[in-house]
């Protein structure tokens, strides 16, 4: 795997570096050839690789980003430094507030459908005695279906004409055929059943993991107090998911603020942009752009929602810090 | 959020590994059952006749539920994948009224060029894989083991990229592909584009680096005064000594790979050389349906096999992904 980075270094006499290492921390050498044999060389071989690729394609590209913020660029002409112009033009989009307004919807309702369920489930699946393996594998095997192949079977679920797949389902129980991703009431929620269906999976195993944390012990002394079962969850189990909850919750708000795959597969963005989300709209900057890449004004969007989220996630760890600490 | 990190993570990593090290097969499969001695329900409960009624109803709605949701959809999809359109569209529930029609999968395979993508797909997850794999081992080498003194530092750079959303890349990390440094010519359209970025995982390093730190010392130490170098004690000691984790960041780069979507699309635009993921959606329109559901079908194949084949792996990963995350 790294034979290319080994040849330099077994050609040199391995028994002087493993020796020469300790003296290296008590008296500084400055000089090259000691640094070699102590071992500085080989540290920035085994380093190179990490080096290169979080240099070129991380802390680059993210200080490049908050440059590029405050620049005219679309690759022909050279950058021009705009000041704030990105941002006043992002602010003052009208698909903006769309965009943020569905974002919010979609997060809303990911949170009410998507939050508790996998809890309740994981609850009730730790509470099988035999196959427990089966549960968890049936339960996790959504997630294990590749998302944009999910998304397009679910379009074909989706189909609104009385045939379709889900529309057949509910005539079965007496319930009209819904119009689905077809109409601007109806597609957003549409959206968040299969968002949730794709996500609940990942979200169980998590908190089955979790529940195997929680001491029995508690359970024994809380039966002793005579707390019924509906105490024990209550006092037990879900205290001791505290944590993992709070950590939970607000991993599932920054991944939904920044949903592209589902809304841009799905509906693109519509019917007359009500599934339009933030990430959507960024992407239609510099990509879907008659005019050439609005890269500056893309690249502004995305950090002002990444400093909001980093404002949010502060507030909220401030916020549990108190409760989800014994 | 850092503090949940750097609290919760050693405790975790060693329950759920230090088992695989030591335990033999047989008896890890136990486990996963009997991890928990107890939960909610005490042997008291579940002998009181309401509560044993009331499961037994639960375990049967659980089981149902989760077989509908889970297994549901992909034994559709794989029905209506021999199934003709005119069938699926009428009766989406009736199994083949005008029989089987296997020639749809042949279709897609040869006509709509599934075999080219496919193969596409798996260079795009070996490739990332093995990235990933190299860049990890090497910097939670160097980072948790060799230590030089400006470890903490770099360390502290590659856990700051975990705090930064994904959005905020995406453009300069586009622009950055189509403008290399050094290089100087486009990775537009080759392979490097994907596999490079996804090689700058800081979660990988986070994880690799706590399971190094766990490791025992006194082996590196003896191997050392045996006159072992960095490279020798990495390959030989430490390599084999991290098959555990190898698997979990494996399990991690695959699947992450098989499922991306909007990173490929952007810096991939020639059919060529486009994964599954990409593809599929370009091609639904122009496609006959039984064909296209043909070609999702083949499309899940390799990750539900790969699933129910490592079962075990991916759902420790699974919750790991969660110990580290609270």
């Amino acid at each position: 795997m790294t034979m290319t980075d080994d040849p330099p270094a077994l050609a040199e006499p391995m028994r002087d570096e493993g020796v020469a290492r300790h003296p290296q921390k008590r008296k500084r050498v400055r000089n090259p050839a000691s640094w070699v044999r102590g071992g500085g060389l080989s540290n920035l071989i085994f380093l190179a690789p990490m080096l290169i690729v979080f240099a070129v394609f991380s802390w680059g590209p993210i200080v490049q980003s908050v440059v590029m913020s405050f620049q005219k660029t679309n690759l022909v002409t050279p950058a021009v430094f705009v000041g704030f112009d990105n941002f006043a033009k992002v602010l003052a989009d009208p698909n903006l507030g769309t965009a943020i307004v569905n974002t919010l919807y979609f997060a809303g309702l990911a949170l009410v459908f998507g939050f508790p369920l996998p809890i309740i489930l994981a609850v009730l699946m730790s509470e099988v005695k035999r196959g427990k393996g089966l549960y968890s594998a049936l339960a996790y095997m959504p997630v294990v279906i590749p998302p944009v192949v999910a998304v397009l079977l679910w379009t074909v679920f989706y189909d609104a004409s009385p045939n379709g797949v889900f529309n057949v389902i509910l005539g079965s129980f007496g319930i009209p055929p819904q119009p689905w991703l077809q109409s601007s009431a109806t597609a957003m929620p549409s959206i968040v059943i299969e968002a949730t269906w794709a996500a609940a999976g990942g979200s169980i195993i998590i908190y089955l993991a979790a529940l195997i944390g929680v001491p029995p012990e508690l359970y024994d002394a809380a039966e002793v107090d005579g707390a019924g079962i509906w105490r024990k969850i209550w006092h037990v189990t879900l205290p001791q998911l505290r944590g993992v909850l709070f950590i939970m919750l607000i991993l599932q708000v920054i991944a939904t603020s920044q949903v592209f795959l589902e809304p841009y597969l799905f509906t693109g963005g519509g019917p007359n942009n009500a599934t339009l989300t933030i990430l959507l709209l960024i992407y239609r900057y510099a990509f879907q752009n008659s005019l050439g890449g609005a890269y500056g004004e893309a690249t502004a969007l995305s950090l002002m929602l990444a400093i909001f989220l980093g404002i949010l996630s502060f507030a909220y760890f401030k916020l549990t810090e108190r409760w989800s600490t014994n | 959020m850092e503090h949940q990190l750097t609290a919760g993570v050693p405790t975790d990593l060693s329950r759920i590994e230090r088992p695989q090290m030591s335990v033999k097969k047989s008896k890890r499969r136990e486990s996963l059952d009997d991890l928990a001695d107890r939960g909610v329900l005490s042997g008291f409960d579940r002998k009181r006749p309401g509560v044993k009624i009331t499961m037994s109803a639960v375990h049967v709605v659980l089981l149902v539920g989760l077989v509908v949701a889970g297994l549901g959809p992909i034994l559709w999809l794989a029905k209506a994948a021999v199934t003709p359109t005119q069938d699926t569209l009428r009766q989406p529930f009736a199994l083949w009224p005008h029989g089987i029609d296997w020639a749809n999968l042949s279709t897609a395979w040869n006509d709509i060029h599934i075999d080219q993508y496919f193969l596409n797909t798996i260079i795009i997850a070996l490739g990332s894989w093995f990235f990933q794999v190299l860049v990890a081992t090497t910097a939670g080498y160097a980072l948790s083991i060799l230590r030089p003194k400006y470890a903490p530092i770099l360390n502290g750079l590659v856990l700051a990229t975990l705090f930064i959303p994904a959005v905020v890349l995406l453009v300069p990390l586009y622009l950055t592909i189509l403008h290399p440094p050094i290089i100087g010519t486009s990775m537009l359209n080759t392979f490097w584009a994907v596999w490079l970025p996804a090689a700058a995982n800081a979660f990988n390093i986070l994880l690799v680096k706590r399971f190094f730190d766990n490791l025992p010392r006194e082996v590196f130490e003896a191997a050392k005064t045996d006159g072992a170098g960095p490279f020798r004690v990495f390959w030989s000691i430490v390599l084999p000594m991290s098959r555990p984790i190898l698997g979990v960041v494996s399990v991690f780069a695959i699947i992450a790979a098989w499922k991306d979507f909007l990173w490929p699309l952007l810096v991939l635009p020639d059919p060529a050389v486009q994964p599954l993921s990409v593809r599929l959606p370009a091609v639904q329109s122009q496609t006959e349906l039984d064909v296209f559901l043909a070609a999702l079908a083949i499309s899940t194949i390799i990750p539900v096999v790969l699933f129910l084949v490592f079962q075990r792996l991916f759902l420790r990963s699974a919750g790991l992904g969660g110990a580290v995350k609270g």
